[in-house]
Protein backbone atom coordinates (compact mmCIF):
# COMPACT_ATOMS: atom_id res chain seq x y z
CA UNK A 1 0.00 0.00 0.00
CA UNK A 2 3.07 2.01 0.09
CA UNK A 3 3.02 4.83 -2.15
CA UNK A 4 5.97 6.95 -2.80
CA UNK A 5 5.10 10.62 -3.50
CA UNK A 6 2.43 10.26 -0.90
CA UNK A 7 3.16 11.63 2.65
CA UNK A 8 0.82 9.03 3.50
CA UNK A 9 2.09 5.61 4.54
CA UNK A 10 -0.16 2.85 5.16
CA UNK A 11 0.73 -0.77 6.73
CA UNK A 12 -1.31 -3.25 7.53
CA UNK A 13 -1.03 -4.38 11.44
CA UNK A 14 -2.32 -7.37 13.06
CA UNK A 15 -5.58 -6.00 13.97
CA UNK A 16 -6.13 -3.08 11.34
CA UNK A 17 -4.12 -0.55 9.52
CA UNK A 18 -1.49 1.89 10.96
CA UNK A 19 -1.70 5.09 8.90
CA UNK A 20 1.46 7.37 9.66
CA UNK A 21 1.53 11.10 8.66
CA UNK A 22 4.35 13.23 8.89
CA UNK A 23 4.81 16.52 10.01
CA UNK A 24 3.68 18.81 6.96
CA UNK A 25 0.48 21.05 7.73
CA UNK A 26 -2.09 18.96 9.57
CA UNK A 27 -4.83 20.60 7.13
CA UNK A 28 -2.96 19.22 4.17
CA UNK A 29 -1.97 15.63 5.39
CA UNK A 30 -6.08 15.05 6.60
CA UNK A 31 -7.22 15.95 2.80
CA UNK A 32 -4.30 13.40 0.88
CA UNK A 33 -5.94 11.14 3.79
CA UNK A 34 -9.19 11.41 3.22
CA UNK A 35 -8.76 11.56 -0.67
CA UNK A 36 -6.80 8.45 -0.12
CA UNK A 37 -9.03 6.75 1.45
CA UNK A 38 -12.23 7.84 -0.72
CA UNK A 39 -9.95 6.65 -3.70
CA UNK A 40 -10.03 2.98 -2.64
CA UNK A 41 -13.40 2.89 0.09
CA UNK A 42 -13.79 -0.61 -1.06
CA UNK A 43 -9.78 -1.12 1.18
CA UNK A 44 -10.59 0.99 3.91
CA UNK A 45 -14.63 -0.18 4.84
CA UNK A 46 -14.48 -1.44 8.44
CA UNK A 47 -10.91 -0.79 9.06
CA UNK A 48 -9.92 -0.46 12.35
CA UNK A 49 -7.60 2.52 11.96
CA UNK A 50 -4.46 3.82 14.04
CA UNK A 51 -3.06 7.00 13.10
CA UNK A 52 0.66 8.03 13.63
CA UNK A 53 0.60 11.69 13.67
CA UNK A 54 4.07 12.43 14.34
CA UNK A 55 4.94 15.26 16.02
CA UNK A 56 1.53 17.56 15.26
CA UNK A 57 -0.49 18.86 17.66
CA UNK A 58 -3.50 18.14 17.44
CA UNK A 59 -6.70 19.40 19.74
CA UNK A 60 -10.31 18.19 20.74
CA UNK A 61 -12.27 19.58 17.90
CA UNK A 62 -9.35 18.56 15.24
CA UNK A 63 -9.01 14.81 16.48
CA UNK A 64 -13.31 14.64 17.10
CA UNK A 65 -13.56 16.26 13.28
CA UNK A 66 -10.88 13.51 11.97
CA UNK A 67 -12.63 10.73 13.82
CA UNK A 68 -16.32 11.98 12.64
CA UNK A 69 -14.98 12.08 9.08
CA UNK A 70 -13.90 8.32 9.22
CA UNK A 71 -16.47 7.43 10.78
CA UNK A 72 -18.61 8.59 8.35
CA UNK A 73 -16.34 6.72 5.88
CA UNK A 74 -17.04 3.59 7.43
CA UNK A 75 -13.50 3.38 9.50
CA UNK A 76 -13.47 2.73 13.44
CA UNK A 77 -10.14 5.13 14.30
CA UNK A 78 -9.20 3.53 17.67
CA UNK A 79 -5.68 5.19 18.70
CA UNK A 80 -3.68 8.09 17.47
CA UNK A 81 -0.19 8.05 18.08
CA UNK A 82 2.00 11.20 18.54
CA UNK A 83 5.40 12.76 20.10
CA UNK A 84 3.57 15.42 21.31
CA UNK A 85 2.27 15.20 24.38
CA UNK A 86 -0.60 17.77 24.09
CA UNK A 87 -2.21 15.12 21.09
CA UNK A 88 -1.63 12.22 23.42
CA UNK A 89 -3.63 13.56 26.63
CA UNK A 90 -6.33 14.82 23.28
CA UNK A 91 -6.30 11.21 22.46
CA UNK A 92 -6.66 9.99 25.78
CA UNK A 93 -9.24 12.55 26.67
CA UNK A 94 -11.47 11.19 23.78
CA UNK A 95 -10.77 7.53 24.87
CA UNK A 96 -8.70 6.65 21.96
CA UNK A 97 -5.60 4.46 22.91
CA UNK A 98 -2.23 6.18 22.51
CA UNK A 99 0.00 3.25 21.59
CA UNK A 100 -0.51 0.00 19.71
CA UNK A 101 1.84 -2.25 20.44
CA UNK A 102 -0.20 -3.89 22.92
CA UNK A 103 -1.85 -6.92 21.99
CA UNK A 104 -5.62 -7.61 22.13
CA UNK A 105 -5.72 -10.83 24.01
CA UNK A 106 -9.76 -11.27 22.61
CA UNK A 107 -7.94 -11.98 19.07
CA UNK A 108 -6.05 -15.11 17.69
CA UNK A 109 -2.42 -14.60 17.78
CA UNK A 110 0.14 -16.27 15.90
CA UNK A 111 3.60 -15.92 16.72
CA UNK A 112 6.35 -17.28 14.03
CA UNK A 113 9.90 -17.22 14.84
CA UNK A 114 12.54 -17.76 12.05
CA UNK A 115 14.91 -20.29 13.05
CA UNK A 116 13.20 -22.12 15.55
CA UNK A 117 15.89 -23.87 17.95
CA UNK A 118 14.43 -26.68 19.74
CA UNK A 119 14.36 -25.11 23.24
CA UNK A 120 12.38 -21.99 22.20
CA UNK A 121 9.47 -21.24 24.27
CA UNK A 122 6.71 -18.19 24.70
CA UNK A 123 6.78 -16.73 28.24
CA UNK A 124 3.40 -15.41 28.85
CA UNK A 125 3.05 -13.42 32.25
CA UNK A 126 -0.45 -13.05 32.46
CA UNK A 127 -3.86 -14.58 32.79
CA UNK A 128 -5.11 -15.78 30.00
CA UNK A 129 -9.08 -14.57 29.62
CA UNK A 130 -12.15 -16.51 27.80
CA UNK A 131 -11.73 -15.70 24.33
CA UNK A 132 -7.87 -15.92 23.52
CA UNK A 133 -5.97 -18.11 21.44
CA UNK A 134 -2.24 -18.15 21.59
CA UNK A 135 -0.68 -20.30 19.13
CA UNK A 136 2.98 -20.72 18.81
CA UNK A 137 5.73 -23.43 16.91
CA UNK A 138 7.65 -24.18 20.21
CA UNK A 139 7.10 -24.41 23.67
CA UNK A 140 4.52 -21.84 25.63
CA UNK A 141 5.12 -21.06 29.06
CA UNK A 142 2.35 -19.45 30.99
CA UNK A 143 2.79 -17.51 34.70
CA UNK A 144 -0.92 -16.73 35.32
CA UNK A 145 -3.84 -18.88 34.85
CA UNK A 146 -5.82 -19.99 31.51
CA UNK A 147 -9.51 -19.22 32.58
CA UNK A 148 -12.45 -21.31 30.49
CA UNK A 149 -12.89 -20.47 27.04
CA UNK A 150 -8.92 -19.76 26.49
CA UNK A 151 -6.87 -21.92 24.22
CA UNK A 152 -3.14 -22.74 23.58
CA UNK A 153 -1.99 -24.37 20.31
CA UNK A 154 1.44 -25.46 20.88
CA UNK A 155 3.80 -26.88 18.81
CA UNK A 156 5.93 -28.13 21.75
CA UNK A 157 4.97 -28.87 25.40
CA UNK A 158 2.85 -26.26 27.87
CA UNK A 159 3.67 -25.23 31.48
CA UNK A 160 1.13 -23.60 33.40
CA UNK A 161 2.45 -22.04 36.55
CA UNK A 162 -1.19 -21.54 37.55
CA UNK A 163 -4.50 -23.02 37.06
CA UNK A 164 -5.39 -24.81 33.86
CA UNK A 165 -8.87 -24.40 33.52
CA UNK A 166 -8.85 -23.99 29.57
CA UNK A 167 -8.20 -25.95 26.30
CA UNK A 168 -4.11 -26.90 26.04
CA UNK A 169 -3.67 -28.66 22.64
CA UNK A 170 0.73 -29.56 22.78
CA UNK A 171 2.64 -31.20 19.68
CA UNK A 172 0.29 -29.66 17.85
CA UNK A 173 2.45 -30.59 14.73
CA UNK A 174 2.35 -34.03 15.67
CA UNK A 175 5.16 -34.38 18.22
CA UNK A 176 3.66 -36.92 20.79
CA UNK A 177 6.52 -36.49 22.98
CA UNK A 178 4.87 -33.27 24.38
CA UNK A 179 3.95 -32.45 28.05
CA UNK A 180 1.54 -30.21 29.64
CA UNK A 181 2.18 -29.37 33.10
CA UNK A 182 -0.07 -27.46 35.58
CA UNK A 183 -0.18 -26.76 39.10
CA UNK A 184 -3.56 -27.12 38.90
CA UNK A 185 -4.77 -28.96 36.23
CA UNK A 186 -8.42 -28.70 35.98
CA UNK A 187 -8.92 -27.95 32.02
CA UNK A 188 -11.81 -28.00 29.86
CA UNK A 189 -9.53 -30.57 27.31
CA UNK A 190 -6.55 -31.40 26.64
CA UNK A 191 -4.55 -32.49 23.28
CA UNK A 192 -1.24 -33.58 22.93
CA UNK A 193 -0.36 -34.33 19.14
CA UNK A 194 -3.34 -36.16 17.84
CA UNK A 195 -4.91 -37.36 21.18
CA UNK A 196 -8.15 -35.84 22.91
CA UNK A 197 -9.07 -36.20 26.25
CA UNK A 198 -12.13 -34.51 27.76
CA UNK A 199 -12.48 -32.69 31.06
CA UNK A 200 -10.99 -34.34 34.18
CA UNK A 201 -13.19 -33.11 37.57
CA UNK A 202 -12.18 -30.02 39.18
CA UNK A 203 -9.83 -30.90 42.47
CA UNK A 204 -10.62 -30.07 45.71
CA UNK A 205 -6.90 -30.09 46.71
CA UNK A 206 -4.94 -29.37 43.35
CA UNK A 207 -1.62 -30.20 42.91
CA UNK A 208 1.10 -30.27 40.05
CA UNK A 209 0.42 -32.33 37.47
CA UNK A 210 2.45 -33.32 34.38
CA UNK A 211 -0.02 -35.08 31.01
CA UNK A 212 1.90 -37.00 28.86
CA UNK A 213 1.05 -40.09 26.48
CA UNK A 214 1.55 -43.41 28.18
CA UNK A 215 2.43 -46.40 25.83
CA UNK A 216 -1.46 -47.31 24.64
CA UNK A 217 -1.78 -43.57 23.07
CA UNK A 218 -3.84 -42.23 26.06
CA UNK A 219 -3.31 -38.84 27.85
CA UNK A 220 -2.18 -39.84 31.16
CA UNK A 221 -1.95 -37.25 34.39
CA UNK A 222 0.63 -37.79 37.01
CA UNK A 223 1.33 -35.97 39.93
CA UNK A 224 4.75 -33.79 40.26
CA UNK A 225 6.92 -35.61 42.34
CA UNK A 226 11.08 -33.77 42.84
CA UNK A 227 12.64 -36.01 41.18
CA UNK B 1 -17.62 18.53 38.89
CA UNK B 2 -18.04 16.98 35.40
CA UNK B 3 -19.75 13.20 35.88
CA UNK B 4 -18.75 9.87 36.26
CA UNK B 5 -19.81 7.82 33.38
CA UNK B 6 -20.69 4.00 34.45
CA UNK B 7 -21.05 1.82 31.74
CA UNK B 8 -22.73 -1.31 32.76
CA UNK B 9 -22.15 -4.66 30.63
CA UNK B 10 -22.13 -8.65 30.59
CA UNK B 11 -21.54 -10.39 27.60
CA UNK B 12 -24.39 -12.86 28.21
CA UNK B 13 -27.96 -11.54 28.02
CA UNK B 14 -30.35 -11.71 30.74
CA UNK B 15 -28.10 -11.54 33.63
CA UNK B 16 -29.61 -7.88 35.01
CA UNK B 17 -27.72 -5.19 33.21
CA UNK B 18 -31.09 -2.53 32.24
CA UNK B 19 -32.11 -3.89 36.20
CA UNK B 20 -29.04 -2.56 37.87
CA UNK B 21 -28.81 0.11 35.48
CA UNK B 22 -32.28 1.44 36.94
CA UNK B 23 -31.65 0.39 40.10
CA UNK B 24 -28.38 2.08 40.45
CA UNK B 25 -29.80 5.32 38.48
CA UNK B 26 -32.63 5.54 41.62
CA UNK B 27 -30.47 4.43 44.21
CA UNK B 28 -27.93 7.30 43.04
CA UNK B 29 -30.64 9.92 42.56
CA UNK B 30 -32.98 8.88 45.57
CA UNK B 31 -29.50 10.21 47.45
CA UNK B 32 -28.87 13.45 46.12
CA UNK B 33 -27.04 12.96 42.87
CA UNK B 34 -27.79 14.23 39.20
CA UNK B 35 -28.09 11.12 37.28
CA UNK B 36 -28.83 10.92 33.68
CA UNK B 37 -29.49 6.91 31.79
CA UNK B 38 -28.98 6.23 28.62
CA UNK B 39 -29.93 3.38 27.53
CA UNK B 40 -27.31 1.60 24.23
CA UNK B 41 -29.48 -1.68 23.65
CA UNK B 42 -30.53 -0.06 20.35
CA UNK B 43 -33.48 -2.08 18.76
CA UNK B 44 -33.95 -4.10 21.73
CA UNK B 45 -35.12 -0.61 23.83
CA UNK B 46 -36.09 -2.04 28.20
CA UNK B 47 -34.75 0.81 30.26
CA UNK B 48 -37.75 2.55 29.97
CA UNK B 49 -39.92 0.07 30.98
CA UNK B 50 -37.95 -1.17 33.96
CA UNK B 51 -37.90 2.62 34.66
CA UNK B 52 -41.74 3.02 33.92
CA UNK B 53 -41.22 5.73 31.45
CA UNK B 54 -42.29 4.05 28.29
CA UNK B 55 -44.97 5.82 27.97
CA UNK B 56 -43.55 9.41 27.91
CA UNK B 57 -40.94 8.60 24.39
CA UNK B 58 -41.28 11.43 22.22
CA UNK B 59 -37.40 11.44 21.25
CA UNK B 60 -34.75 8.98 21.30
CA UNK B 61 -31.09 8.47 21.07
CA UNK B 62 -30.66 7.94 17.47
CA UNK B 63 -33.09 11.63 17.06
CA UNK B 64 -30.83 13.30 18.85
CA UNK B 65 -27.48 11.89 17.27
CA UNK B 66 -29.19 12.34 13.50
CA UNK B 67 -29.91 16.17 14.54
CA UNK B 68 -33.83 15.85 14.84
CA UNK B 69 -34.06 17.09 18.05
CA UNK B 70 -32.16 18.72 20.49
CA UNK B 71 -30.55 16.37 23.74
CA UNK B 72 -32.72 17.68 26.56
CA UNK B 73 -35.83 17.40 24.26
CA UNK B 74 -34.88 13.34 24.16
CA UNK B 75 -34.41 13.56 28.14
CA UNK B 76 -36.76 12.27 29.78
CA UNK B 77 -37.40 13.14 33.59
CA UNK B 78 -38.34 10.14 36.19
CA UNK B 79 -42.09 10.25 37.66
CA UNK B 80 -40.75 10.30 40.99
CA UNK B 81 -37.03 11.82 41.59
CA UNK B 82 -36.55 15.29 39.63
CA UNK B 83 -33.29 14.57 39.37
CA UNK B 84 -32.87 11.51 37.69
CA UNK B 85 -33.26 11.33 33.54
CA UNK B 86 -33.32 8.94 30.81
CA UNK B 87 -32.52 9.01 27.03
CA UNK B 88 -34.11 5.98 25.97
CA UNK B 89 -32.99 3.58 22.89
CA UNK B 90 -34.76 3.59 19.54
CA UNK B 91 -36.88 1.05 18.80
CA UNK B 92 -37.10 0.58 15.51
CA UNK B 93 -33.13 0.67 14.41
CA UNK B 94 -30.04 -1.08 14.66
CA UNK B 95 -26.78 -0.74 16.56
CA UNK B 96 -25.01 1.14 13.68
CA UNK B 97 -27.61 4.18 13.31
CA UNK B 98 -24.78 4.92 16.48
CA UNK B 99 -21.01 4.73 16.48
CA UNK B 100 -18.41 5.23 19.61
CA UNK B 101 -17.42 8.94 18.54
CA UNK B 102 -21.30 9.70 18.45
CA UNK B 103 -21.41 8.24 21.95
CA UNK B 104 -18.71 10.26 22.83
CA UNK B 105 -19.80 13.56 21.50
CA UNK B 106 -23.04 13.28 23.53
CA UNK B 107 -21.41 12.43 26.61
CA UNK B 108 -19.34 15.26 26.28
CA UNK B 109 -22.34 17.40 26.23
CA UNK B 110 -23.97 15.46 29.33
CA UNK B 111 -20.75 15.72 31.31
CA UNK B 112 -21.21 19.28 32.43
CA UNK B 113 -24.63 18.84 33.84
CA UNK B 114 -24.80 15.68 36.04
CA UNK B 115 -23.04 13.99 38.63
CA UNK B 116 -23.23 10.28 37.06
CA UNK B 117 -24.09 9.14 33.49
CA UNK B 118 -24.90 5.45 33.05
CA UNK B 119 -25.02 3.92 30.24
CA UNK B 120 -26.74 0.29 30.15
CA UNK B 121 -24.83 -2.03 27.57
CA UNK B 122 -26.60 -4.63 25.20
CA UNK B 123 -25.31 -7.94 25.39
CA UNK B 124 -22.85 -9.31 23.34
CA UNK B 125 -19.42 -7.82 22.43
CA UNK B 126 -20.17 -6.18 19.10
CA UNK B 127 -20.80 -2.72 17.71
CA UNK B 128 -23.26 -1.38 20.33
CA UNK B 129 -20.80 -3.18 23.42
CA UNK B 130 -18.54 -0.37 21.71
CA UNK B 131 -20.55 2.10 22.01
CA UNK B 132 -21.23 1.45 25.44
CA UNK B 133 -18.04 1.44 26.86
CA UNK B 134 -16.64 3.90 24.26
CA UNK B 135 -16.82 7.24 26.95
CA UNK B 136 -17.00 4.70 30.25
CA UNK B 137 -14.74 6.24 32.87
CA UNK B 138 -15.60 3.00 35.18
CA UNK B 139 -17.16 -0.05 33.49
CA UNK B 140 -19.49 -2.72 35.43
CA UNK B 141 -19.46 -6.60 34.51
CA UNK B 142 -22.30 -7.66 35.78
CA UNK B 143 -23.03 -11.70 36.02
CA UNK B 144 -25.05 -14.29 37.61
CA UNK B 145 -23.38 -17.25 39.42
CA UNK B 146 -23.46 -19.58 36.41
CA UNK B 147 -21.19 -20.84 34.40
CA UNK B 148 -21.98 -19.74 31.02
CA UNK B 149 -21.79 -16.10 32.43
CA UNK B 150 -18.85 -16.05 34.61
CA UNK B 151 -17.21 -17.17 31.11
CA UNK B 152 -18.96 -14.26 29.07
CA UNK B 153 -17.80 -11.94 31.74
CA UNK B 154 -14.21 -12.98 31.85
CA UNK B 155 -14.25 -12.71 27.91
CA UNK B 156 -15.32 -9.21 28.10
CA UNK B 157 -12.89 -8.13 31.06
CA UNK B 158 -10.29 -9.55 28.49
CA UNK B 159 -11.54 -6.59 26.19
CA UNK B 160 -12.02 -4.06 29.04
CA UNK B 161 -7.91 -4.66 29.63
CA UNK B 162 -7.16 -4.39 26.14
CA UNK B 163 -8.51 -1.73 25.64
CA UNK B 164 -7.11 0.25 28.36
CA UNK B 165 -10.49 0.43 29.87
CA UNK B 166 -9.37 0.66 33.45
CA UNK B 167 -9.84 -2.27 36.15
CA UNK B 168 -13.61 -3.64 35.68
CA UNK B 169 -15.93 -4.05 38.76
CA UNK B 170 -17.71 -6.80 39.40
CA UNK B 171 -21.19 -7.39 40.20
CA UNK B 172 -22.50 -10.93 41.00
CA UNK B 173 -26.91 -10.71 40.48
CA UNK B 174 -29.02 -13.16 41.56
CA UNK B 175 -27.00 -15.13 43.94
CA UNK B 176 -29.18 -17.76 46.04
CA UNK B 177 -27.38 -18.42 49.14
CA UNK B 178 -29.31 -21.40 49.91
CA UNK B 179 -28.23 -23.01 46.91
CA UNK B 180 -24.47 -21.87 47.24
CA UNK B 181 -24.76 -23.62 51.17
CA UNK B 182 -26.34 -26.93 49.28
CA UNK B 183 -23.08 -26.51 46.63
CA UNK B 184 -25.85 -26.14 44.06
CA UNK B 185 -24.40 -22.88 42.78
CA UNK B 186 -20.98 -20.94 42.51
CA UNK B 187 -20.42 -18.98 45.78
CA UNK B 188 -19.36 -15.10 45.33
CA UNK B 189 -15.79 -16.78 46.07
CA UNK B 190 -16.01 -19.19 43.15
CA UNK B 191 -16.77 -16.17 41.02
CA UNK B 192 -14.39 -14.28 42.22
CA UNK B 193 -11.59 -16.79 41.84
CA UNK B 194 -11.77 -17.27 38.56
CA UNK B 195 -12.26 -13.42 37.25
CA UNK B 196 -9.84 -12.26 39.67
CA UNK B 197 -11.38 -8.40 39.76
CA UNK B 198 -12.57 -5.87 42.82
CA UNK B 199 -16.03 -6.94 43.52
CA UNK B 200 -18.51 -4.07 43.73
CA UNK B 201 -21.37 -6.02 45.64
CA UNK B 202 -23.60 -8.73 45.54
CA UNK B 203 -27.51 -9.15 44.97
CA UNK B 204 -29.54 -11.68 46.06
CA UNK B 205 -32.02 -13.52 44.27
CA UNK B 206 -35.26 -11.85 45.54
CA UNK B 207 -38.52 -11.96 43.56
CA UNK B 208 -39.76 -8.20 44.27
CA UNK B 209 -37.05 -7.77 42.05
CA UNK B 210 -39.03 -9.50 39.04
CA UNK B 211 -42.38 -8.00 40.57
CA UNK B 212 -40.94 -4.25 40.79
CA UNK B 213 -39.39 -4.22 37.51
CA UNK B 214 -43.07 -4.95 35.65
CA UNK B 215 -44.56 -2.30 37.97
CA UNK B 216 -41.47 -0.18 36.83
CA UNK B 217 -40.77 0.67 39.92
CA UNK B 218 -37.27 -0.30 40.61
CA UNK B 219 -36.76 -2.18 43.53
CA UNK B 220 -34.12 0.06 45.18
CA UNK B 221 -37.06 2.30 45.96
CA UNK B 222 -38.08 -0.94 48.06
CA UNK B 223 -36.58 -0.24 51.56
CA UNK B 224 -37.41 -3.96 52.84
CA UNK B 225 -36.44 -5.84 49.76
CA UNK B 226 -32.83 -7.14 50.36
CA UNK B 227 -31.40 -6.59 46.29
CA UNK B 228 -32.77 -3.18 46.95
CA UNK B 229 -30.81 -2.41 49.80
CA UNK B 230 -27.75 -4.30 47.55
CA UNK B 231 -28.25 -2.22 44.93
CA UNK B 232 -28.01 0.99 47.27
CA UNK B 233 -24.94 -0.07 48.70
CA UNK B 234 -23.41 -0.34 45.00
CA UNK B 235 -24.44 2.85 44.70
CA UNK B 236 -22.87 4.29 47.94
CA UNK B 237 -19.90 2.38 46.90
CA UNK B 238 -19.86 4.42 42.84
CA UNK B 239 -19.60 7.56 45.08
CA UNK B 240 -16.67 5.77 47.05
CA UNK B 241 -18.09 5.41 50.35
CA UNK B 242 -16.90 2.17 52.08
CA UNK B 243 -19.91 -0.23 52.29
CA UNK B 244 -19.97 -3.61 54.15
CA UNK B 245 -21.17 -6.26 51.98
CA UNK B 246 -24.62 -7.10 52.88
CA UNK B 247 -24.80 -10.79 55.53
CA UNK B 248 -26.92 -12.91 52.85
CA UNK B 249 -26.99 -15.50 55.25
CA UNK B 250 -28.57 -14.09 57.97
CA UNK B 251 -32.33 -14.21 56.96
CA UNK B 252 -31.71 -18.04 57.55
CA UNK B 253 -35.02 -20.37 59.52
CA UNK B 254 -35.61 -19.69 62.55
CA UNK B 255 -33.16 -23.16 63.66
CA UNK B 256 -30.55 -21.40 62.15
CA UNK B 257 -30.64 -18.67 63.79
CA UNK B 258 -31.00 -20.77 67.28
CA UNK B 259 -28.07 -22.59 66.06
CA UNK B 260 -26.34 -19.33 65.19
CA UNK B 261 -27.17 -18.06 68.54
CA UNK B 262 -25.85 -21.13 70.23
CA UNK B 263 -22.67 -20.59 68.32
CA UNK B 264 -22.77 -23.92 66.03
CA UNK B 265 -22.55 -21.93 63.15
Amino acid sequence: MNETNSPIHIKGLRDGLLVSLDDAPWEEQLAALIAQIDAQPGFFQGARLALDVASQVLHVNEMVDLRDRLSERGIFLWAVISESPTTESTAQLLGLATRVSKPRPEESRQFSVEDLGEETALFLSRTLRSGTRIEFAGHVVVFGDVNPGAEIVAEGSVIIWGRLRGMVHAGSKGNRQAVIGALDLSPTQLRIGEEVAAALKPQDHPRPEVVRLDKDGKLQAETWKPA
Amino acid sequence: MPAKVVTITSGKGGVGKTTAVANLAVALAADGSKVVCIDGDIGLRNLDVIMGLENRIVYDIVDVIEGRCRLRQAMIRDKKLPELYLIPAAQTRDKNAVSPSDMNRLIKDLRPDFDFVLIDSPAGIERGFRNAIAAADRVLVITNPEVSAVRDADRVIGILEAEEKGPAALIINRLNPTLVKNNDMLSADDVLDLLAVELIGIVPEDESVIISSNRGAPVAYDTKSKAGQAFRNIARRLKGEQVPFLDLNHRGSVWDRIQRLAGRK
